[in-house]
């Protein structure tokens, strides 16, 4: 087996001059847009979601700065809508649902489990093109005028009243369906048929779990979005009626098939960056996780569960109570296999020998403002109380602790971590450090009073509001300016490590798993040999770390 | 075996790896089309069950006996598919690329039926929208010609991409590119067909059928 591969030679005290590694495997603009490397897409991706983030953060900045005063002075009700519109269709499916698994996941997954690329690597690249198509298509709906239906799209107003650029999106957000599907099918089919030897189900990462849980999500979810689009579609364009109840046709049906994906689409966003907080907290704390099939199976279970639950989103839609009641006692189950995670992990911290490291500073963000996140959502998973916060500043809170709290805190603290893999460079840790309290900090004062606010009842997705809340909206202004720097700092100084950060060395943080046994950046090819596995997930108290490539730079030396 | 003209990918270990894991990707693949084609199934469920007097009328304007044909073509292009697939596990290459080839005729035919049908029904004013023909209470059989016409439609749009496939693989069959040893598209190809047959099979008695007796 595996004989096409010649062994490298170059090792040890050659850590100075760079070996050949993916990176140097071609520098023409060809050499990455044809690229079939698993590592190069991941970058393409990363550079495009990163495009992405800014703009809908751009959007996002509009919003707040617009919420400064109760009146409408920076833009009115029609702009406004438009604004709240991009920023949540471009952030949920350009930057969150692609951000951990098809940067971390794509570069990560085939290192993480001992192969040499993804099971279908064209296919792989098929599906940033996919990506890249969809989000032209999108973003040519915003320069031509912007879409207002809000990122939920709800007929009958998108089929028939709204008078922007809804069919353009729409199939932009169609096409970028099959992108995270084919990412999801890559995943699967790679982690079944793809393992090393030795790598059992049960000795897997458990990053790659909580990304097993993601790829079922895609590929049981997105097909129904795509076809909740298409039939949105037809009604739009040749009035065919079936979401319009002048025809006969019924609203109720959009909804539920575009929250059969949508809901099971938070857990797309939020299980890679469980799984990326699984690798953290073990590493830092130099422990095996606490409860590893416990922590492995609760991401099915979020899976499973997560397309028994949509209903909750249409409590107040006239949905038949029974439904509903049967849908909140299911929203309330899926609390268990989130809080056995957030158990597992701070029963892994406990006694550990914890340090302090930038990564870990964005595992322990995400644990706690995950667990606000996750809370407030069994709040809101109670119909009594649901009814009265619904569409509100509360929902509004809920879902940003979980999405921005928890999803982007893993994907920053992920992309902290790995990025001496990915690119060989250190990036300056009190930087690192000095942007991760810039976040916490920006974070909570933006969000943390729009949970009172929309208990206090201001509603969702208007430009105005009464006098009484502005000072709430300006602490939350504030924060949001502040958070924007802490987001901002990562991006200079991640550029400015790939020309002067300090040279990684194979394992910086000395930690586990398949991919920190090979060179960084890691060869095409990723391992020089096929490697055998004969340990399980996070053997941190067995033995010291093996530090395979000359000049240890251990953490020791990076504090 | 490191010859550029070999069929192995250079991740994979061994030519059974990388067809364990072809045939898995299409199944996978053919599960995301199952929900795709579940969400059409599940608004139709809910249309028939509210407006069952519309739907019974509307399969009424239904082409039974060119349904039926269609339905028998499809069995058909399954089996040259099921036997062009055989032909490629044995290295018949000639044999393969002719049962490719009758399975494409066969899809070709399907789809100047379903042409046909469409034009009729143009004719008849029944495409939903402004200028759909039933006017009153029969206006209410719209919803039924739109699941109509997006359930085929959608169908008919996988037996082009499927047509088109095969072709191709067809192509290659003759040209030798496929071995008792490699026949991993072959054999993909063919399960994509055959889950479109088998869609058919499904739409074929709940538009036509149901509701006739």
């Amino acid at each position: 087996m595996s004989t096409q591969i010649e062994p490298r030679k170059v090792e040890t005290e050659l850590v100075g001059t760079p070996a050949p590694n993916y990176l140097t495997n071609g520098f023409g603009l060809k050499s990455w847009l044809l690229t079939i490397d698993h590592k190069r897409i991941a970058i393409l991706y990363l550079v495009s979601i990163t495009a992405m983030f800014f703009l809908g953060g751009l959007f996002a900045l509009l919003i707040r700065l617009e919420l400064l005063t109760p009146q409408g002075d920076l833009m009115e009700a029609e702009m406004y809508n438009r604004m709240f519109t991009m920023h949540g269709i471009v952030m949920i499916f350009f930057f969150l649902i692609p951000s951990v698994p098809a940067v971390l996941g794509n570069f990560l997954v085939p290192m993480m489990i001992g192969a040499r690329d993804l099971a279908f690597p064209r296919i792989n690249l098929l599906s940033w093109y996919i990506f890249v198509i969809g989000a032209i298509i999108t973003l040519s709906a915003v320069i031509l005028g912007g879409v207002d239906t809000g990122w939920t799209f709800y007929a009958p107003f998108s089929t028939t009243y709204s008078n922007s650029n809804v069919a353009l999106a729409a199939v932009g957000v169609f096409i970028t369906g099959f992108s995270s599907i084919l990412t999801g099918l890559n995943f699967v089919v790679t982690i079944h048929k793809m393992r090393a030897p030795g790598m059992t189900w049960f000795r897997l990462p458990l990053f790659i779990w909580s990304h097993y849980a993601t790829s079922l999500i895609m590929i049981l979810g997105t097909p129904v979005l795509a076809i909740a689009i298409v039939l949105v579609a037809m009604d739009r364009l040749f009035r065919f009626g079936i979401f319009d109840p002048a025809l006969g046709g019924d609203p109720l049906l959009f909804q539920h098939l575009f929250w059969y994906y949508s809901h099971p689409a938070v857990y797309i966003m939020i299980l890679p960056s469980m799984g990326v907080v699984s690798e953290l907290v073990t590493c830092f704390s130099r422990k095996r996780i606490f409860g590893y099939t416990f922590v492995a199976f609760s991401s099915l279970a979020i899976a499973v569960y997560g397309f028994l639950v949509w209903g909750h989103h249409m409590f107040t839609s006239g949905q038949s109570i029974y439904a509903g009641l049967l849908f909140s006692v299911l929203s309330f189950l899926v609390a268990i296999p989130s809080a056995i995670k957030v158990f597992n992990w701070s029963a892994t911290m406990y006694k550990g020998s914890i340090s302090y490291e930038t990564p870990m500073l964005y595992a322990f963000g995400f644990i706690g403002l995950f667990t606000i996140g996750g809370l407030t959502g069994l709040f809101l998973a109670a119909t009594s109380v649901d009814v009265h916060v619904h569409d509100t500043y509360f929902v509004v809170a809920h879902f940003h602790y979980i999405m921005v709290g928890g999803a982007i805190m893993g994907f920053l603290g992920g992309l902290h971590f790995w990025w001496p893999k990915i690119t060989g460079r250190l990036f300056p840790e009190a930087w690192g450090k000095f942007a991760v309290l810039m976040v916490f900090a920006g974070f909570n004062l933006t969000f943390f009073p729009q949970f009172v606010l929309g208990y206090l009842g201001m509603p969702r997705r208007y430009h105005a509001y009464p006098d009484e809340y502005q000072v709430l909206n300006v602490m939350s202004t504030a924060g949001a300016s502040i958070l924007g720097v802490g987001y901002l700092i990562p991006m200079v100084y991640f550029l400015w490590s790939l020309r002067y950060g300090a040279l990684a060395g194979p394992n910086p943080w000395g930690a586990k798993g398949l991919e920190w046994t090979t060179p960084s950046p890691p060869p095409t090819e990723n391992f020089d040999e096929t490697p055998i596995v004969t340990e399980e997930a996070y053997a941190y108290s067995k033995e010291e770390p093996e530090i395979v490539g000359g000049k240890q730079s251990t953490r020791a030396s990076l504090r | 075996m490191s010859e550029a003209s070999s069929p192995l990918a250079h991740h994979f270990d061994d030519l059974s790896q990388q067809k364990e894991a072809t045939s898995l990707g299409m199944w996978t693949f053919l599960v995301t089309e199952i929900l795709f084609f579940g969400g059409l199934f599940a608004g139709y469920a809910q249309y028939r069950g509210a407006y069952p007097h519309a739907f019974e009328a509307g399969s009424h304007h239904l082409d039974i006996v060119l349904g039926g044909i269609n339905t028998v073509v499809l069995i058909a292009s399954s089996l040259t598919m099921a036997l062009g697939v055989h032909a490629s596990q044995l290295g018949k290459r000639k044999k393969t690329a002719i049962f490719l080839l009758a399975t494409v005729a066969l899809g070709l035919v399907f789809l100047g039926i379903k042409a046909a049908e469409y034009t009729h029904k143009y004719h008849e004013g029944l495409i939903p929208g402004a200028g759909f023909a039933l006017q009153g209470a029969e206006r209410q059989q719209m919803l039924f010609f739109a699941f109509y016409f997006v359930m085929t439609g959608l169908h008919a749009a996988h037996m082009i991409i499927g047509v088109v496939v095969v072709t191709i693989i067809a192509f290659q069959a003759w040209r030798g590119r496929y071995s008792p040893a490699y026949y991993g598209p072959v054999e993909v190809t063919g399960l994509y067909w055959h889950f479109v047959d088998i869609v058919w099979i499904f739409l074929f008695p709940l538009l036509y059928l149901l509701g006739r007796h």
